[in-house]
């Protein structure tokens, strides 16, 4: 069954802007996938229609087999939790565990269940020793993060990430890419909106390409990624290990620095 | 040639904080050259550039030592009027910066601030446009340009002024990976054409590293470490550092040791092909 589906979904801003263009998409229970393309493709919008914030002007998108239109924004994110590029946007409490408990109040979850699931989420996003900091004195790892975590917390059924490593450096990244693969190998449906190449390449999810409104391309990274020529019309480059692949001809690409270092090695020597 | 941007056991604190920003900081910046900054967020990175342009100590107060030099000048004893000539200044959001109805407006704005003749303010903005690529956006209302245009915008505002060093703050990070490459390469022709010196801050070292002479990584408020981008790529520890190294530089890493690192796909192909012909 598909958690989310879009069937031919167009969007229309105020200013007359068509955001979305024919968008068919299917996104199944268990899956992760990346949704990439350039600046203005549409990847936001497209993100925005999975929680109902925006609604489309013709077509349908519809939330496990529920018309977005027809549900209050308030369910849609019990099941559908949405983190935003900015954490300063979603960020208001005066400590981090409010923060987490926010969310779970909201959605009426008793004070001691909401405690508890609270410390969990903490815990498990390594946040427990900063709990009671304010959240504007953390580091910007630390406050994606908290966002995660306070998302996390009230246990929605997918959980979408607008470009979550922008402006995060490496600790942050190698946790976040952890996290990702957490969720993954635990089955949960995730939605990674990004342009970081680099980032997605090692995980190599099924991943949608948009550009100007339209899907482009849709299917595993690895088949997806060898399209260099639509890529780059989407505003994409190649990451580096598939363009050292090419450069050897590998039919198999290297998705890990380890595998490339390796075979290389092992050429240096045969020669 | 010299040192146009002179750091020496630079110390900051912000007031009200309980420990320096930067402590003991110490680099230079040669005339011409591309510096890039780079570390961990909280490393001082910011700091530092706010130190070049005199918002630091002129906006934000603070506890201070040692000495900030740009273009041979103190930068505690340069009002920050007379260091917006020197220094052109990019934010990572251009959103920040453009604030006018057109985008000539916008970037004839300093100009005019100064009380330059109308006539001379047309040149240098046509001027500024054309070398950017963006005239015929001049008309054009800043808010209905891509991220990309804003960018070139932001940087013709600044260029107008005729700086002799350029700083940006993570100028690529809101920008998809073809418009980052775009924003790079104009500013390395910048560098190229024009002499600017430029000092940035960028989390994509990929992007970078290739065309910069020097590069300084800031841990835990010091310099870690300086030198050319091979030199300080091919040390240890980058990662504990919070720097994420080019997928090309770690692969590099793990192979038997050979001179020397190259900092782009194209370059470590040629250089591995030349060296295991070498052998034959």
């Amino acid at each position: 069954m598909s958690v989310i589906e879009f069937e031919d979904v167009r969007h229309r801003m105020p200013n007359g802007v068509v955001a979305l263009d024919s968008v068919s998409l299917k996104v199944g229970r268990g899956e992760v996938v990346a949704v990439v393309g350039g600046n203005g493709a549409g990847k936001t919008t497209l993100l925005k229609h999975m929680n109902g914030l925006l609604k489309p002007s013709s077509g349908r998108v519809t939330v496990f087999g529920k018309e977005t239109k027809e549900e209050s924004i308030a369910r849609l994110s019990r099941r559908v939790g949405l983190v935003f590029q900015n954490s300063d946007h979603q960020i208001f409490s005066e400590s981090a565990k409010e923060e987490v408990m926010f969310g779970l109040k909201n959605f009426g979850i008793p004070p001691g269940e909401a405690e508890e699931k609270a410390g969990r989420a903490l815990e498990y996003y390594g946040l427990a020793d900063l709990a009671a900091r304010p959240p504007l004195t953390l580091s910007g790892g630390e406050k994606k993060r908290l966002c995660i975590a306070a998302v996390m917390a009230w246990e929605p059924d997918v959980l979408v990430l607008d470009e979550p490593t922008v402006g995060q450096d490496y600790p942050s990244r190698s946790r976040l890419f952890g996290v990702v693969q957490g969720l993954a190998s635990s089955n949960r449906t995730v939605v990674i909106v990004s342009h970081d190449l680099e980032f997605l390449w090692p995980l190599s999810p099924r991943t949608v390409v948009m550009s100007k409104g339209r899907v482009v391309a849709d299917g595993p990274a690895r088949e997806v990624f060898m399209r260099t020529e639509m890529l780059r019309d989407a505003g994409l480059r190649e990451p580096q290990l598939l363009q050292l692949s090419r450069r050897f001809g590998r039919e198999e690409p290297f998705t890990a620095v380890d595998q490339a270092a390796a075979w290389l090695t092992e050429r240096g020597r045969a020669n | 040639m010299g040192k146009i941007v002179e750091f020496l056991d630079y110390t900051f604190e912000y007031s009200g904080m309980e420990r320096p920003a930067v402590e003991g900081v110490s680099f230079s910046v040669e005339e011409g050259e591309v510096a890039v900054l780079a570390g961990a967020s909280g490393s001082g990175k910011s700091t530092i550039l706010r130190s070049i342009n005199g918002l630091i100590p002129h906006m934000y107060p603070g506890r201070r030592s040692g000495k900030v030099t740009v273009d041979g000048a103190d930068v505690s004893s340069t009002p920050t009027y007379e260091l917006a000539r020197k220094v052109g200044f990019l934010f990572q959001n251009p959103e920040n910066q453009i604030f006018m109805f057109t985008v000539e407006k916008d970037v004839a704005f300093g100009l005019e601030n100064l009380g330059y003749e109308p006539e001379v303010i047309r040149r240098k903005v046509d001027w500024a446009l054309g070398l950017l690529g963006i005239s015929d956006l001049a008309k054009r209302s800043p808010s209905e340009l891509s991220d990309g245009q804003k960018q070139r915008v932001a940087l013709a505002g600044s260029l107008v002024m005729d700086p002799k060093i350029l700083v940006l703050d993570e100028p690529t990070s809101l920008l998809d990976p073809r418009t980052a490459q775009d924003v790079v390469s104009l500013v390395s022709r910048l560098n190229k054409d024009l002499g600017l010196t430029v000092v940035l801050v960028e989390h994509r070292l990929e992007l970078v590293s290739p065309m910069a002479d020097r590069m300084v990584v800031l841990s835990g408020s010091r310099v870690w470490a300086e030198g050319s981008p091979a030199e300080v790529l091919g040390r240890e520890g980058l990662h504990e550092v919070g720097l994420s190294p080019p997928a090309i530089v770690e692969v590099q890493k793990r192979l038997p040791s050979g001179d020397g690192l190259a900092l782009d796909v194209d370059g470590f192909v040629r250089r591995f092909l030349a060296d295991v012909g070498h052998r034959v």
